[in-house]
């Protein structure tokens, strides 16, 4: 994993760098002008925070059911990228809704089920931090039960009358707007390349925490 | 007493298709930690029992007596080394494992709501005894006979103490442990409490003792386990 | 010892003591009654009902009802660590697990048999129009929210922060419950009932209670080894 690192984080910055010069390349879009260019980084986010919620939950289970302390720190850098994924995805999702709807929150079912999805994730890390001793397993149960609901709360938004765009727009556009299409699948492996590294630099901090521990404990029976 | 208690129960145990039984002649440590980050509550315990011993665990409050009561019961999960009984681990077993262990922890795993005989029937049901024939000698031999039918909130420690005793070894445990079952007890019921003990290491059981008190521990324990903070 | 017997005994212990204190069921109903009361208070304008508040109370306060019996019905097995001497009997711990949820959701169900009417008399709302629909969504909306919620209680026996723990743990995970549940029965409280619309969320509910209440028997045993 180290000696792949170096060529991830290359080739991530090497694409964000050329990301820009990709959406600047696709058409405008005829009704919501240059604010539909948030719409190739608000769409991979949320695959970035997808990817990061399926991390949790199955690095979680891993640890319940191994008790495989990697899992716990892989699930760990999962759910805080997937806060982080969740808050961009948010963000964007809000400039968005701005120019479309003309108001920075509308009560739209993905928007609203988002931001709960984003408690779950600040419900894993509240209950690390002030759960006690052996937290971590709670945190577990939190992270699985967590990536299982997240499906639900997805599919509740379809049945949900909602104002947000419907799923079946990216389906299309891969046969209406080919450029569009094709500058949206390029974010979304950039940022699924971002949400890589981060995830491996997170999860190596938190081995040398571990690392640090199992010194400490060392040097403590050092007689 | 107790090794007719045996019989009887395993006897029962047939027809209600319990769980298959399982036994083991000693229960060891090797190496087991359990840490939270850097606290630790135990560091590298290596310790061995068999049957009829009486061993004794002695430390200070805080020394993790209790943390290695829970792996000894499966409760906790230990964050490194292994626990063996007889000749299995921990994880292999489960159900039929759990029928062998005893507990009796300072909190003392009674509803105080409940009577007497109905906190011994409920747990006599849950380990898949016959209540009719266990909970009588269990209510005499905790000298509770006459106030069977009372709540536990209006008993005294004591009178909990010994209840909690009796419940804890309902279905005759291979391996009993105590973790400060003295606390609160005046001298009458320490000794009872205690000789109950010698009968059970006596009878086969593998007996461990979590204790801070080293005074209580001098006369009853035959092997000492000290565990430091 | 069986599966179902392990259940049943752990369920007719809980119902046993409650019998006699009954100190959980009159607790819960009187806080639900109070929820209903307070939402009165900001729902009701000159005399009318908001419409359509009817839902969303009744689910309000069956939640916020729940949240306490959960925190009540679990201090209980802490204090003693009785929790402790149920994980230690050899019968199966995902039964003990059942035998709890079973206690949790008769208690909601008792707590939901004073609100539905409660709230209909109150909010002048057609809550009987559709009974067994109303019933499937009541029922199916517990029984989602209390698996996950007996689930989380018992872990957090073991937390110094339980009290507070439970209710940040147990409502965005339960999000799509009290969705489906407060847009269900608003389906059905329209005039005329929306029949379809209803029978969507209860197909909703009927999926996350399997899967939740698959998940939970799975994960029970590694969530309670300390």
């Amino acid at each position: 994993m180290r000696k792949l690192f170096a060529p991830l984080l290359v080739l991530t910055a090497v694409m964000f760098a050329y990301a820009p010069v990709v959406i600047a390349n696709t058409r405008y879009e005829s009704t919501m002008f240059l604010v539909q260019k948030i719409f190739y980084f608000h769409f991979a986010s949320w695959m970035a925070w997808a990817a990061a919620i399926g991390v949790c939950g199955i690095a979680s289970a891993v640890y319940l059911f191994r008790a495989d302390p990697r899992g716990d720190r892989l699930a760990v850098a999962g759910a805080e990228l997937a806060i982080l994924f969740g808050a961009f995805g948010l963000v964007t999702g809000s400039l968005w809704g701005r120019k479309a709807w003309g108001v920075w929150w509308q009560w739209d079912a993905r928007l609203t089920m988002a931001l709960m999805a984003e408690l779950i994730f600040v419900g894993y890390l509240l209950v690390r931090k002030y759960g006690g001793p052996g937290a971590e397993k709670l945190a577990a149960g939190m992270g699985i039960f967590g990536a299982a609901t997240t499906p639900f709360i997805y599919k509740s938004v379809d049945w949900w009358r909602t104002i947000h765009p419907q799923t079946s727009v990216v389906r299309n556009l891969g046969e209406t707007a080919p450029d569009m299409y094709g500058a949206m699948l390029f974010c979304t492996v950039a940022f699924l390349l971002l949400f890589a590294s981060l995830l491996t630099v997170r999860v190596h901090l938190e081995s040398r925490r571990a690392e640090l521990d199992r010194l400490y404990l060392a040097l403590e029976d050092q007689p | 007493m107790l090794t007719v208690d045996r019989e009887r129960i395993e006897g029962a145990e047939g027809p209600m298709g319990v769980t298959p039984s399982l036994d083991f002649d000693s229960v060891r440590l090797v190496e087991v930690s359990r840490h939270f980050g850097r606290r630790r509550a135990v560091s590298r315990v290596s310790i061995e029992a068999r049957r009829g011993d009486l061993l004794g665990l002695l430390g200070p409050n805080g020394a993790g007596k209790s943390t290695l009561i829970g792996v000894l019961a499966t409760l906790v999960q230990p964050t490194s080394g292994e626990v063996r009984y007889g000749g299995h681990f921990a994880r292999e077993l489960g159900p039929p494992l759990r029928r062998q262990i005893g507990l009796l922890a300072h909190e003392l795993h009674l509803y105080t709501e409940l009577s007497a005989r109905q906190n011994l029937t409920f747990f006599s049901k849950m380990y898949g005894l016959d209540p009719r024939s266990t909970v009588e000698p269990a209510l005499e031999r905790a000298g509770l006979a006459d106030r069977a039918d009372d709540d536990v909130a209006g008993f005294s420690r004591g009178m909990r103490q010994r209840l909690a005793l009796e419940r804890a070894l309902l279905h005759t445990p291979r391996l009993v442990l105590f973790d400060e079952p003295f606390t609160g007890l005046d001298d009458n019921a320490v000794g009872l409490v205690s000789a109950r003990l010698r009968r059970l290491a006596a009878d086969g059981a593998i007996v461990v003792l979590a204790t801070h008190d080293l005074d209580l521990a001098e006369g009853l324990v035959t092997r000492v386990a000290v565990v430091q903070s | 010892m069986s599966f179902a017997t392990t259940a049943f005994l752990v369920l007719k212990k809980d119902f046993t003591i409650e019998v006699k204190s009954g100190e959980i069921l009159y607790t819960t109903l009187f806080f639900a009654v109070s929820c209903v009361l307070i939402f009165a208070i900001a729902f009701v304008r000159e005399g009318q009902p908001v419409e359509g508040a009817g839902a969303g109370i009744l689910w309000i306060a069956v939640l916020f009802a729940g949240n306490l019996a959960l925190g009540r019905t679990f201090e209980r097995e802490r204090y003693g660590e009785t929790v402790r001497a149920l994980l230690l009997t050899p019968a199966p711990r995902a039964a003990i697990y059942v035998g709890k949820l079973l206690g949790i959701v008769a208690l909601l169900v008792a707590a939901e048999c004073l609100l539905v009417p409660m709230v209909a008399f109150l909010f002048d709302a057609p809550l009987f129009a559709r009974p067994l629909l109303l019933a499937a969504i009541l029922g199916l909306g517990t029984v989602g929210f209390a698996s996950v919620g007996t689930l989380f209680a018992a872990m957090l026996v073991r937390s110094r922060t339980r009290d507070v723990m439970l209710p940040i743990l147990l409502y965005p995970i339960t999000v799509p419950v009290i969705i489906a549940g407060v847009l269900g029965t608003s389906a059905l409280l329209q005039s005329p009932a929306d029949e379809p619309v209803a029978l969507l969320w209860i197909w909703l509910l009927v999926s996350f209670d399997v899967v939740f209440v698959t998940l939970a028997l799975w994960t029970f045993e590694p969530l309670m080894t300390e």
